[in-house]
């Protein structure tokens, strides 16, 4: 019975709950976690992971397509699918390993079943066989992710309807492909799609696409796709959608006067946000609560039952691997004693993969403006950056937002070549809690992208040297 | 508009500071410069003036609380606006305190303007390096709270913003001023005593004097001065001069001359390096009701006794009105300390950092001296130079001690 008695048990085996796991056990925790189908959780197995591998391959194709320009000559490349979604599963296979191993070597005994909470500090889970083992644990923490948000009118269907699970394998490249949703995930795929020929159509409800990022960042983005030949529609909501001949027929409704629209796709991909999987998990015999389907939580993770935690997706926005993470190890932290910093949700960057990339961190000029802050904003485009040019992406700019009394870094955001490998420059500021001064006067090397970092904090002050 | 009225950083690094009296009641209309309120730091007495025409709508503190600086301590009113709900207002000033720039800037004057750019130099809490962000440190000098007396909460104790914030956030508790009389617990054994509690300036020299007498490594060296020369000039310089000059204003004099001639002894010790003072600046011991003040009498050696003596009959009557400004009694390359107005034969004195000596003057005593193989009365004076050993070695010491008797008898070179 003792084997089955743990310190702290962890629901959810994504990027938030084996990482709980994994800093349980180096505080010395006994530690435990229940999974139900993969280790690495939606992110390494079905999200983060394998759309990169993806967009490499497109990225790729996009290179050699271009070589030319570069003097380099080369017969017109062609998309091979089943190997670019074989290598992409090949990357979640190899990172899925990764985990089992690095949970191991830590000590965390894994269970494979449905948990179920019983109350108490009691679980119950469920393995393939039916058969049910009762664990015990003084902490338990529910890092039980997300799922795609199902559309009334378009239940997903994994043929004609896809969610990210079926875009991550498809068996040939749809011919009209519409994506509902222009988030970081709708983008990624309208990417990758376009990339390997498909005709692609985003509409979002939002006035923007990316509207979680900087209003300038949306409108470069915007302008690349369409560029691209991606169809773009914002301000638009989904009205009726039909099958007509074999395929569908959506009617959009813009939003405010204008008439509606019509467009036509043989699949279409929902990507309209995510609801948290808290379902079947026994809550009801607990006092979590649970609001839009997501469980509430305290600035320490604590739900409303004592000694029940709940971390990353399933606990609310941003949906994100790393702020699961980041959760998962100041969660644990709390219960162990220690006395780390609340999420402070302005230091968490977020990244969209798509060409060209966007990466941002902090508030937008306009949600620094709405704060009451007197601000100072710097902008530097990649078309003045000697390494941009000389890789030949000079599309894109990096933005810099400070607080004007006191220096503070409260937001960046950047658009164009590898900015999501960038974005860590301006986190580890606002986590150090440098000012402009800090920023100014480091040196940054030459000839690099991420000069334009360091001239938009220059810029911000009226002091750009390139510009 | 209503606006808060904030307890202004009078002095530099002052953390906390009593509002003394206030000179305006509730209701009150103030027209610009008018005086609100009288504030005591650890030194002086300060008048807070308005900038702008206003009512004193309500006092937030009472006369005799102390308040940390940046605390709101009243509500002004704008001409003919009736009573502002307070709650609101300060519940307003702590989003304020994230937005200083939002226009809520105390309207006092006499608050030094914040540094744009660089922070000051911040004195570490427990003698080792204080640790604080950038941003933490800007904003502790931009809204006056001592990153000294925080406890940070990042990694390793580290200071940042959030704790700046919180340290804000917390209105200062009122401090009962009042003398609350204190029963020993019956049978005890104890008397019966009475607890005042300590004023700003109090505190200050307590915690000054343990950490010089706790941290410096003193020693000391004593000589006697013959004073009949100086007497007999002093006694016949007086008989011209309207104004008299006092044996301390020679001693100052002295000091000064010793300090032009022994360079080195006009010193500093810091961590880092050895502070080299380009003047004497020679700060004088004053006895006030409320404790011991310090002012400076600039460049010493380049003044005439008669300069010396106007300017510390000066310092000395306004030290003990309380009406000093701080830069008139912070700094100082070297201090000196008198009892000899109360009798005193001969004191040790502890030095008042970063300076690294302070004289101890006794009173000028007849006493059995032996002069060419014979015995004597002869009119002394002992003086006691305490010194920093790790600025100041004892050979230098002597040196300078020799330099300074010389010049108190053959007080003529003085004059020069």
């Amino acid at each position: 019975m003792s084997e089955h008695t743990f310190d702290l048990l962890v629901i959810g085996g994504g990027p938030g709950g084996y990482v709980a796991a994994i800093r349980a056990a180096q505080l010395g925790m006994k530690t435990a976690l229940v999974e139900k189908a993969q280790l690495g959780g939606v992110c390494l197995n079905w999200g983060c992971i394998p759309t990169k591998a993806l967009l490499r391959s497109a990225d790729v194709l996009r290179l050699v397509r271009g070589a030319a320009a570069f003097g380099v000559k080369a017969q017109p490349p062609e998309a091979d699918l089943p190997a670019m979604v074989a290598r992409s599963r090949a990357v979640a296979a190899q990172l899925n390993k990764g985990v089992t191993g690095l949970l191991k070597k830590n000590g965390v005994q894994v269970f494979t079943g449905h948990a179920r909470l019983q109350g108490g500090g009691t679980v119950a889970v469920t393995g393939e066989g039916g058969a049910t083992q009762v664990l015990r644990a003084a902490h338990i923490v529910l890092a039980t992710g997300a799922r795609a948000r199902q559309l009334p009118q378009l239940p997903a269907d994994g043929q004609s309807v896809w969610t990210y699970r079926e875009a991550l394998t498809p068996l040939a490249v749809p011919k009209r492909l519409l994506i509902v949703g222009a988030g970081a995930i709708g983008i990624e795929f309208a990417s990758f799609y376009r990339a390997v020929g498909a005709d692609v159509t985003v509409v979002e409800m939002a006035p923007r696409v990316l509207p979680l990022e900087d209003e300038e960042v949306s409108a470069q983005v915007a302008a690349s796709l369409k560029k691209d030949g991606i169809h773009v529609h914002t301000q638009v909501a989904l009205e009726q959608a039909q099958r007509v001949q074999g395929a569908w027929q959506l009617t959009l409704r813009p939003q405010g006067s204008g008439s509606a629209l019509q467009v036509q796709a043989d699949v279409v991909l929902v990507a309209a946000g995510i609801v948290g999987n808290v379902e079947d998990l026994g809550l009801e015999k607990t006092r979590v609560q649970v609001e839009k389907t997501h469980i509430v939580t305290d600035a320490q993770c604590r739900t409303a039952e004592p000694g029940v935690y709940a971390i990353g997706d399933v606990a609310g926005p941003p949906w994100l691997a790393h702020k699961a993470s980041h959760e998962g190890v100041l969660c644990v932290e709390h219960i162990a004693g220690l006395h780390p910093h609340a999420l402070d949700p302005r230091r968490v960057p977020a990244c969209t993969y798509s060409h060209p990339q966007v990466a941002s961190v902090g508030w937008t000029e306009a949600q620094a403006r709405a704060a009451g802050r007197a601000v100072k904003v710097g902008k530097f485009p990649f078309s003045a950056n000697g390494k941009a040019i000389a890789m030949g992406e000079t599309k894109g700019f990096a933005k810099v937002v400070f607080d004007a009394a006191s220096g503070e870094l409260l937001g960046a955001h950047m658009v164009g070549e590898e900015v999501t490998e960038m974005i860590q420059g301006f986190a580890i500021a606002q986590s150090l809690e440098t000012t402009e001064a800090e920023l100014m006067a480091t040196i940054v090397p030459h000839p690099t992208v991420s000069e334009s970092m360091h001239e938009a904090v220059l810029a911000a002050y009226g002091r750009a040297l390139h510009i | 508009m209503a606006t808060l009225l904030r307890m202004p950083e009078v002095a530099a690094n002052a953390t906390h500071a009593t509002l003394a009296a206030w000179s305006k009641k509730e209701g009150e209309p103030i027209a610009v410069g008018d005086c609100l309120a009288e504030v005591e730091t650890d030194k002086a007495i300060v008048e807070i003036s308005a900038d702008s025409a206003a009512v004193m709508g309500q006092w937030l503190v009472q006369a005799g609380q102390e308040v940390e600086v940046g605390a709101p301590i009243a509500v002004l009113l704008a001409a003919g606006e009736a009573a502002a709900d307070v709650q609101a207002l300060l519940q307003a000033a702590g989003a304020v305190a994230a937005a200083p720039a939002a226009g809520a800037a105390p309207a006092v004057s006499g608050t030094p303007a914040p540094a744009a750019v660089a922070a000051p130099a911040v004195a570490p809490a427990g003698g080792g390096r204080l640790r604080a962000s950038p941003l933490a440190r800007r904003l502790a000098a931009q809204r006056g709270v001592d990153l000294s007396r925080l406890q940070g909460s990042g990694p390793g104790g580290r200071i940042v913003r959030i704790d700046v914030e919180r340290a804000q956030a917390v209105a200062p508790a009122p401090a009962p001023v009042a003398a609350a009389p204190a029963t020993a617990p019956a049978g005890s054994g104890a008397s019966a005593f009475t607890e005042v509690p300590h004023s700003s300036m109090r505190r200050t020299i307590a915690r000054r004097l343990a950490e010089s007498k706790s941290t410096i490594p003193h020693f000391y060296l004593t000589v006697e001065c013959r004073m009949e020369r100086l007497l007999a000039l002093r006694a016949e310089i007086n008989a011209a001069a309207s104004r008299k000059i006092s044996v301390n204003d020679f001693i100052v004099r002295a000091v000064a001359v010793a300090l032009r001639e022994v360079p080195q002894a006009n010193v500093g010790w810091t961590e880092t390096a050895m502070r080299q003072y380009a003047q004497a600046d020679v700060a004088v011991a004053v006895s006030t009701d409320t404790g011991l003040i310090t002012p400076i009498v600039r460049a010493a050696d380049r003044k005439t006794l008669s300069q010396i003596s106007a300017e510390i009959a000066d310092l000395a009557a306004r030290a003990r009105a309380g009406q000093l400004r701080p830069e008139e009694y912070q700094g100082g390359s070297f201090s000196v300390s008198n009892l000899g107005m109360h009798g005193v034969g001969a004191f040790s004195a502890i030095i008042n950092p970063p300076q690294a000596a302070i004289l101890a003057v006794g009173a000028s005593q007849h006493k059995p001296v032996v002069e060419n193989g014979e015995l004597q009365v002869g009119t002394v004076m002992a003086c006691t130079l305490s010194v920093d050993h790790r600025a100041i070695d004892g050979a230098l010491a002597a040196q300078w001690l020799a330099a300074f008797q010389r010049a108190i008898e053959a007080p003529l070179s003085m004059l020069i």
